[in-house]
């Protein structure tokens, strides 16, 4: 027989209806999430309401360091900078991916684990170490210089670190290079969840390549592109290491990126509370960027 | 006497827009970060101290910070590190060597936190030693200078890099707050092979010198090896050529007393450094080589030249042997007077919380004294003063060239401080500004005039806080 008490309880309540009991679940890892990240972030966010060198006693700055971001054109650049470079580190990574996703799940590629790994290898370097071969590569008689002088397009050479108008997008690149193997596995798993009947069913239709592939598999890989623009974004936006290794932001401040500039300003000109302030800048920016893309491409509503 | 309250500082609440006042009003007054430098009463401060005898502290563990993790400057203090603790048994040296850069960006908290090191070495200049200074986190040690007689050790040029002024404004003047062991300058390194090839001799003067890079590039030869892409090698190279137009003024200028940067020296100066890439006396895109590459390239033959600091003798020889020279850039006449970017190492200071102060000083003085200067001189290391053991190192040598070098340029007075001394930004704003003028995308005006403006700004910032608050007596 049921117990009437139990019965009862059962009947206060919808199945799967959210129970207090379930903040006790997730309490370990709230404690943790707010102590290792929602603390630090509460901290920055009253920080770059001060001045403050990291030593003697801080100042108020009211809204001072993030009007600053507005002002100041040694602060406005950097951002200028992050949002362009986004076109290499999240817009061509994704372009060139599908582009492979698309020719490697048509054809039968002979060895196509081989050249998966190949193209998917720059993921998992330390983004150090690529920096330092980046670096090497791109140095006035490295290999990008030396490659063009041995096919007679040496009037191209350039130190491309060192060129006001190069070294970003030569950054870029090296961020394009880095990305394209994510998006391009990350497509490859999606475009074999799309079902063959889709295919066929266009191919019968009289679709070509291209109409097929705008047509099956662009709209299936929807969610896969969503992913793959998150990820890209928010690594092109937190940019760091490359920075740091190539160029140290310039020549001059060309290629000063707000991740690099929250260093700069912390540890090296003690500005910590503008420091605070760009931090807690792009933390909001790359906050909208991906609240946008999953909306917008995603398709996901509030 | 202690610092002058910064506590004024902290009432300009007005100025804050009435909704925040509220937050952070509370915010301010409850947790603001940062100390108020009221630690700043410091041990080297008391009434003069007789010679600290550390064997008598009892058992003691210095904790030592820095930075000296490459070969030589490594190896000579681990082996006087160790002669100290056999000298005293009872005290232990704990030491945390970092590189430079992770030095300068721990320091900050590990001198501000609860147990901070004895003994520090840090950066002359506006943004570490003045900053620490400020916040009352480095003991003066004008007591132990009379002490251990460091006033006499070193010449003045040096130990004014060291200063800062008692209310923690001012760099060069004032109070001392550390001693250094090494000294280092700017000289141009030459390949004797790469010269005598071109039938060129190591020139004597600045005239031969110059002339001497027009026949390098004719003979087919990389006059001068020089990367740029670090940014901060070019101050080093600009300051070569500056010094040679206005060495006086420059260091006056650095120091915060002179005519400031808009003059006809700095704009002749970076009208030569742009003139020299376009002649190609200097590599073209040197903006996009590295110092090390370019350093290595130099070693394997390719340039005449480098100009750079003699931090990097040791690395050189060890690839050259005997093809390497080194000399002081070369004067305006044959004998004349040298002069050339430079300064010391990093400096050695003591916290002002150290429990062990007495001990940390008899250290200071221990690892740069007589002796320390010949174990130095042994492990390749140029000692701010050099001592017995360099007076028998073979001249002909590279080695030998190097403490000639410094020796002429203590003597002449001839060192001026690296530029980036001069505000706290400034290392960024030379920097930045260089690569525009190597690139040819600034003009020399242009330079000047960004330079000034850095400058002046700051100037005109130290005027204000003087005004605010009356400078008070420096002890001598």
């Amino acid at each position: 027989m049921k117990n009437p008490l139990s019965a009862a309880a059962y009947r206060r309540r919808a199945p799967g209806e959210p129970r207090a009991i379930g903040y006790l679940y997730i309490l370990p890892a709230l404690v943790l999430y707010a102590a290792f990240l929602l603390y630090p972030f509460g901290q920055s966010v009253w920080l770059s309401f001060v001045h403050w060198d990291g030593l003697t006693v801080a100042t108020p700055a009211g809204f001072d360091n993030y009007r600053d971001l507005f002002t100041d054109p040694a602060l406005r650049a950097p951002f200028a900078h992050a949002l362009l470079l986004l076109v290499f580190y999240s817009a061509l990574p994704v372009a060139i991916g599908l582009l492979l996703a698309a020719l490697m799940s048509r054809a039968r590629v002979r060895g196509m684990t081989f050249f998966r790994t190949v193209l998917f290898l720059p993921q998992v370097l330390a983004l150090i170490v690529v920096g330092v071969a980046w670096r090497s590569i791109l140095a006035p008689d490295g290999l990008l210089n030396d490659t063009l002088h041995a096919v007679g397009l040496g009037s191209l050479a350039r130190p491309w670190l060192g060129d006001y108008d190069w070294a970003l997008p030569a950054v870029g690149i090296v961020g394009t290079w880095v990305g394209t193997g994510l998006c391009m596995v990350l497509f490859l798993a999606g475009a074999q969840r799309i079902p063959r009947e889709l295919y066929e069913a266009a191919r019968m239709d009289g679709a070509g390549p291209v109409r097929e592939f705008f047509s099956v598999t662009l709209p299936g890989l929807r969610p896969q592109i969503a992913v793959a623009l998150t990820l890209t974004i928010v690594a092109g936006l937190r940019n760091f290491d490359l920075i740091y290794i190539t160029t140290s932001g310039g020549p001059g401040n060309s290629t000063s990126v707000p991740a690099y500039e929250v260093y700069h300003r912390a540890f090296e000109t003690n500005q910590v509370g503008s420091a605070a302030a760009v931090g807690v800048a792009l933390t909001v920016l790359i906050f909208v960027l991906t609240v946008t893309v999953s909306r917008l491409v995603e398709g996901r509503r509030s | 006497m202690g610092f002058p309250s910064t506590g004024s500082r902290r009432v300009r609440r007005r100025a804050v827009p009435i909704l925040l006042t509220a937050g952070l009003a509370l915010l301010a007054t409850a947790c603001v970060p940062g100390t108020d430098g009221s630690q700043a009463y410091g041990p080297g401060n008391g009434p003069a101290v007789a010679v600290p005898d550390p064997a008598k502290a009892g058992k003691v563990t210095l904790t030592v910070w820095d930075q000296e993790i490459r070969g030589g400057t490594n190896g000579e203090l681990q082996q006087l590190n160790k002669e100290f603790e056999r000298k005293y048994p009872n005290v232990k040296i704990k030491r945390v060597a970092r590189s430079f850069n992770d030095l300068k960006t721990t320091l900050k908290l590990a001198l501000s936190g609860n147990n901070p090191p004895d003994v520090v070495q840090a950066n002359q200049g506006y943004p570490d030693m003045v900053s620490f200074v400020q916040a009352g986190l480095l003991a003066p040690l004008d007591n132990y200078a009379g002490v251990y007689a460091w006033n006499t050790r070193y010449p003045n040029t040096l130990l004014n890099l060291n200063r800062v002024s008692a209310d923690g404004t001012d760099f060069g003047t004032g109070r001392l707050y550390g001693i250094s062991q090494t000294g280092e300058y700017i000289g141009v390194y030459y390949n004797k092979d790469v010269l005598a090839k071109a039938g060129v001799k190591p020139p004597k003067t600045w005239g031969e010198f110059t002339a001497s890079l027009s026949r390098l590039k004719d003979r087919g030869k990389l006059p001068i090896q020089f990367g740029n892409l670090d940014k901060y090698p070019a101050i080093h190279t600009f300051g070569v050529l500056q010094d040679q137009l206005a060495a006086a003024e420059v260091r006056d200028t650095v120091l915060g007393r002179g005519t400031g940067f808009d003059t006809t020296a700095t704009k002749d100066a970076a009208a030569t450094l742009a003139d020299w890439t376009k002649r190609g006396y200097l590599p073209k895109g040197s903006n996009g080589l590295g110092y090390d590459d370019a350093a290595k390239k130099f070693s394997s033959g390719d340039g005449g030249y480098l100009l750079t600091g003699t931090w990097l003798l040791a690395d050189l020889k060890k690839a050259m042997g005997d093809k390497l020279g080194l000399m002081t850039p070369p004067p305006a006449s044959a004998g004349g007077a040298p002069v050339t970017t430079g300064g010391q190492g990093l400096a050695w200071s003591i916290t002002s919380r150290s429990r062990h102060p007495e001990v940390a000083a008899a250290y200071l003085d221990f690892i740069t004294n007589k002796h320390a200067a010949d174990v130095m001189t042994e492990h390749g290391v140029l000692p701010a003063v050099p001592g017995a053991a360099a007076e028998r190192v073979d001249p002909d040598t590279v080695d030998g060239q190097m403490i000639a070098g410094w020796k002429r340029l203590s003597a002449a007075d001839g060192l001026v401080p690296y530029l980036d001394y001069s505000s706290p930004t400034f290392f960024d704003t030379i920097t930045a500004a260089l690569q525009g003028v190597i690139s040819g995308k600034t003009s020399p005006e242009k330079f000047a005039a960004t330079l000034q403006q850095d400058y002046g700004a700051f100037m005109k910032k130290q005027r204000e806080r003087h005004a605010a608050t009356p400078a008070p007596a420096e002890p001598k």
